[in-house]
């Protein structure tokens, strides 16, 4: 009989229980040798990525390193110009079918929400299952309504985004991208934008997104975040993946001279 | 002096109301028109300029006017002085000719029926609280063929030459028709010359230079003459559908312009946030894109149609009779010479109601659509 119920669990387990539970072998996306050119400027360079399926990845870096380039190419917002992703078992090319194919099992958030300000909240919700999935309107407004209540907005529904403070127009975005059933959710700095009171509602709602079992790849300055959900950070810099490990490893053993500057700055300002 | 107002504890301020002399009319006329000595003294120019120039003006086309009369010579004999008041009744003896032109008399019923229909299927384009407003668009994408059948004839109805079309009746069918046809177009247009596609690109961008590069007049002179020349020989285009393909062709490039405006000033973020929930290049731009686009474009827009609307008096030119060519046409007559002054303020007032009524209206669509952005 084992001397302790812990015995043989890793400690990153005991203390984060969902973590190592929900990520599958499948690969959900895969970069191989990716590069990417903004006219003369080589802003990605030889990035090689394997994301599981329910895998939670949070990148960092310095600005300008590449980041939000990076899970831009993935729904194909940017376009690479050397080697391969496939994403969700589609390699992404010119090919338009592929490419709106992919995009609706992609959700992304953006840093300045983009919402559309000339629609209701409900009706921003529930464009995207209306035409892109044909649903009836009554089925489409009822999944709206879910995801709003899950984001804990549903009284908002009938607001225009103008009349909305931010972190509620974040969550709106994060309801929006969810009423597709994306199979991948990628975040592009979805806190920045926002009040620091704003910041934690939003973030509880990542978290509980993490919980559940999404694939999640997220660009953001948030360490707290990081610790709590995430499978990996990721480090890039100069448009190179400097370094990855599993956060804790991460933030108190960094291996690289930059990662090591780059968290010094970061962590005790 | 005594100490009227009085002391509250800290956070116990109630909330009074302003003093009198700052709000309402009082506060507005001290703020607008008083505020200052130079300001006093343009406000007393500024009376002194309307009861020069009101009363006087007024007299003369209202109170003095005379509105039944045989000719001038009798017109001007009932006025205390000669031509010291408006001639009406030369407006009122030719007030049929002014709104039908030379429309057979026995058919005009068509002429009022397609006006009532007109209105039918205006109000719901325009207004979006109706009941049924789907059926009414409906109605209204049928309503050009239902009123071009009532008008020209044809297929049951005895057929009317369009020759004989004129007056406000022509106006409002060149403008109703330049109107409704060129947007559309014009959208097509702007979405064109921002394509990728170069050869799209390079067939909009010169058809939008060449019509902005050419006065409407020459535009409607080719009509007249030349554009038999580059049809295939034995077509015979009627002059009044001419004119129209001319007068629509050259708003939609104008209106291109305005559109591709409003287009420029979206937030790429939109089309990103559009093309990332997967919706199609043509999904994106109806329901996304477009609506935003509009809906900044309407001041210029707008703006395109009143003009528009204005030169369809250019058709004069070319023997068409506008109530502008109605008007001078008039004047050549013997018995009623001399009475300038009236008919072009009788046409310009014309004008002035239609071209207000657009802005009046842009205003409201503005303002409906304001959702706080």
């Amino acid at each position: 009989m084992p001397t302790s119920m812990t015995e043989g669990i890793a400690e990153d387990e005991i203390r984060h229980p969902t973590k190592k539970l929900t990520v599958s072998e499948e690969v959900a996306i895969e970069m191989v040798a990716v590069h990417k050119w903004y006219g003369e400027f080589h802003v990605l360079k030889d990035i090689n990525l394997t994301v599981h399926k329910g895998e939670r990845i949070v990148i960092c870096g310095p600005s300008g390193s590449g980041k939000s380039t990076l899970i831009r190419c993935i729904n194909r917002l940017e376009e690479h110009q050397k080697g391969r992703i496939v994403v969700d078992g589609v390699e992404l090319t010119g090919d338009l079918k592929n490419i709106e194919r992919v995009r609706s099992e992609v959700g992304i958030v953006f840093q300045s929400f983009n919402l559309f300000p000339h629609l209701t909240v409900l009706e921003n919700c529930s464009l995207a299952p209306i035409w892109v999935r044909r649903m009836r309107r009554a089925d489409a407004e009822e999944i709206a309504m879910k995801y709003l209540e899950r984001v804990r907005i549903p009284e908002q529904a009938l607001k225009y985004p103008g009349q909305l403070s931010g972190g509620q127009q974040q969550r709106v975005a994060i309801a929006r991208s969810l009423c597709m059933s994306p199979r991948i959710m990628l975040f592009d700095e979805p806190t920045s934008a926002l009040d620091p009171e704003m910041i934690k509602e939003v973030l509880d709602v990542m978290v509980e997104l993490a919980e559940s079992g999404m694939t999640m790849l997220c660009v953001t300055h948030e360490m707290g975040f990081a610790t709590a959900v995430a499978n990996r950070v990721i480090f890039m810099d100069f448009g190179e993946i400097i370094e990855q490990n599993e956060p804790h490893e991460f933030f108190n053993h960094p291996q690289h001279d930059r990662t090591k500057l780059f968290l010094s700055q970061i962590l005790h300002h | 002096m005594t100490d009227a107002t009085p002391t509250y504890e800290v956070g116990q301020h109630p909330d009074l109301p302003p003093p009198r002399s700052e709000v309402g009319v009082l506060g507005w006329m001290k703020h607008n028109l008083f505020s200052s000595p130079f300001n006093v003294v343009m406000t007393l120019l500024g009376i002194w300029f309307l009861w020069w120039l009101i009363p006087p003006l007024f007299d003369w086309i209202v109170l003095d006017a005379v509105w039944t009369a045989d000719s001038r010579k009798e017109c001007w004999e009932k006025m205390e002085v000669p031509e010291g008041a408006a001639c009406w009744a030369f407006i009122k003896g030719r007030f049929q000719l002014f709104v039908y032109g030379f429309y057979p008399h026995a058919l005009r019923w068509r002429v009022n029926l397609s006006f009532v229909l007109l209105i039918m299927a205006i109000v719901p384009v325009l207004y979006d609280n109706m009941p049924g407003r789907k059926y009414g668009l409906w109605y209204a994408m049928a309503f050009p063929f239902i009123a071009g059948w009532l008008l020209v004839g044809g297929f049951g109805l005895t057929p009317v030459d369009t020759d004989q079309f004129g007056g406000i009746m022509l106006t409002f069918v060149i403008g109703v028709t330049g109107i409704s046809f060129s947007l559309p177009i014009g959208v097509l247009l702007a979405l064109g010359r921002r394509s990728k596609m170069p050869v799209l690109r390079i067939l909009c961008v010169m058809f939008i230079e060449f019509i902005r590069g050419v006065p409407l007049i020459a535009l409607l002179f080719i009509a007249s003459s030349m554009l038999n020349f580059f049809l295939p020989p034995g077509t015979v285009f009627d002059l009044l559908i001419r004119v129209l393909i001319m007068v629509t062709l050259f708003a939609s490039a104008y209106i291109a312009e305005v559109v591709r405006g409003g287009l420029q000033a979206i937030p790429r973020g939109q089309h990103e946030a559009a093309d990332a929930l997967g919706l199609t290049f043509m999904k994106a731009q109806a329901l996304i894109i477009l609506p935003q686009a509009l809906k900044i474009s309407i001041p210029g827009i707008v703006n395109t149609f009143i003009g528009l609307y204005k030169d369809t008096t250019l058709v004069l030119i070319i023997g068409m009779l506008d109530p502008l060519g109605i008007g001078r046409a008039s004047l050549a007559d013997a018995v009623w010479a001399g009475l300038a002054r009236e008919v072009y303020l009788f046409v310009a007032l014309f004008f002035f109601i239609c071209c207000f009524s657009m802005s009046r209206y842009s205003l409201y669509l503005e303002r409906k659509l304001h959702t706080g952005h």
